[in-house]
């Protein structure tokens, strides 16, 4: 019983996936576009770690870690953009943004 | 670890249904704290406890944080909320609730196509430590750069940049008179730093 738990934690990436993936479409406001892209990175790490558990191997974790560097990167970066859209629009209606200046 | 494993994962897609539906960010960032805690002790049953500390340490205690830090730096108020509310109509969010879910249905048919029976055993930090700094010491590497590159474009991004016009007209008279030499050298680095033409007011500022 105990060795499909792999099996069911990679549903539950899939379903968190979905759920960021859903967040990322029907959110407008920036700041949510972000946490479900958090929550996107989380699920395809959960399902790292899950392969890493069935394979019993260690590459599940280390490829857990290089996601976890990432997002830290990625919400960094993100964060100084919000900041940033913020100053310029004073909203963080993503929509605000649409047209571009060039 | 089977009905902590379901527990964990039941808690997991609840919150994250909250995190991604709340309309004040504050709340939708604490249910995401909730969510990550229960995917820490999913990482626990499944054998994996070292990346449960990281999860908890790195995400729950860094990444949303610095999201929380950013929220109330912003200072959004009743009104935000209010706005966001008009913004999240059941229009909106149809269409790509559908397209998730067929694609989560798609998912979950073709992970329960094949399910061979495989061994689950706890994969200690000692063969991740040694893993990630046998063959993947070059990704480490690459993951450091990586790093340095968000902390400068973060630091790059993050800068408070200034309206040309405003700068040009606090920096030419001053320049033009010329009293301080360090208020001079002070506005002539702010202008640089705000890109605005220095043009002749320069060596006039200096010396």
């Amino acid at each position: 019983m105990s060795a499909q738990l792999p099996d069911y934690a990679l549903v539950l990436a899939g379903i968190l996936f979905g759920m960021g993936l859903l967040g990322v479409l029907m959110r407008r406001n920036i700041i949510y576009i972000l946490i479900s892209v958090e929550v996107m990175l989380n699920a395809a790490g959960l399902a790292f770690i899950a392969a890493g558990s069935r394979l019993a191997q260690a590459d599940g974790q280390v490829m857990f870690i290089f996601i976890l560097t990432l997002a830290a990167a990625e919400a960094s970066v993100g964060l100084a953009l919000i900041i940033q859209f913020y100053r310029a629009y004073r909203t963080l209606d993503s929509d605000a943004a649409k047209d571009m200046r060039g | 670890m089977v009905v902590p494993f379901f527990v964990a994962a039941t808690i997991a897609v609840i919150a994250t249904l909250f995190a991604i539906t709340r309309t004040n960010a504050v709340h939708s960032l604490l249910n995401l704290i909730v969510a990550i805690l229960s995917l820490a002790v999913i990482f626990y049953t499944l054998g994996a406890p070292f990346a449960a500390a990281l999860e908890v340490i790195v995400y729950a205690g860094a990444i949303v944080v610095l999201l929380l830090f950013v929220v109330m730096m912003l200072n959004l108020g009743r009104q935000a909320v209010a706005e966001e509310r008009t913004l999240l109509t059941t229009r909106v969010w149809i269409l790509p609730a559908l397209l998730a879910a067929a694609l989560l249905v798609e998912l979950v048919v073709l992970l329960s196509a094949r399910a061979p029976a495989a061994r689950n055993s706890i994969v200690g930090p000692t063969e991740v430590g040694v893993a990630l700094f046998g063959p993947y010491l070059v990704a480490v590497e690459i993951a450091s750069f990586l790093l340095i590159a968000g902390i400068v474009g973060a630091f790059h991004l993050g800068r408070r940049l200034r309206p040309g016009s405003q700068g040009g007209q606090a920096g030419a008279p001053g320049a033009a008179v010329g009293g301080t030499p360090a208020g001079g050298v002070a506005r002539e680095r702010r202008q640089a730093a705000a890109g605005v033409l220095l043009g002749e007011d320069h060596p006039g500022g200096a010396e």
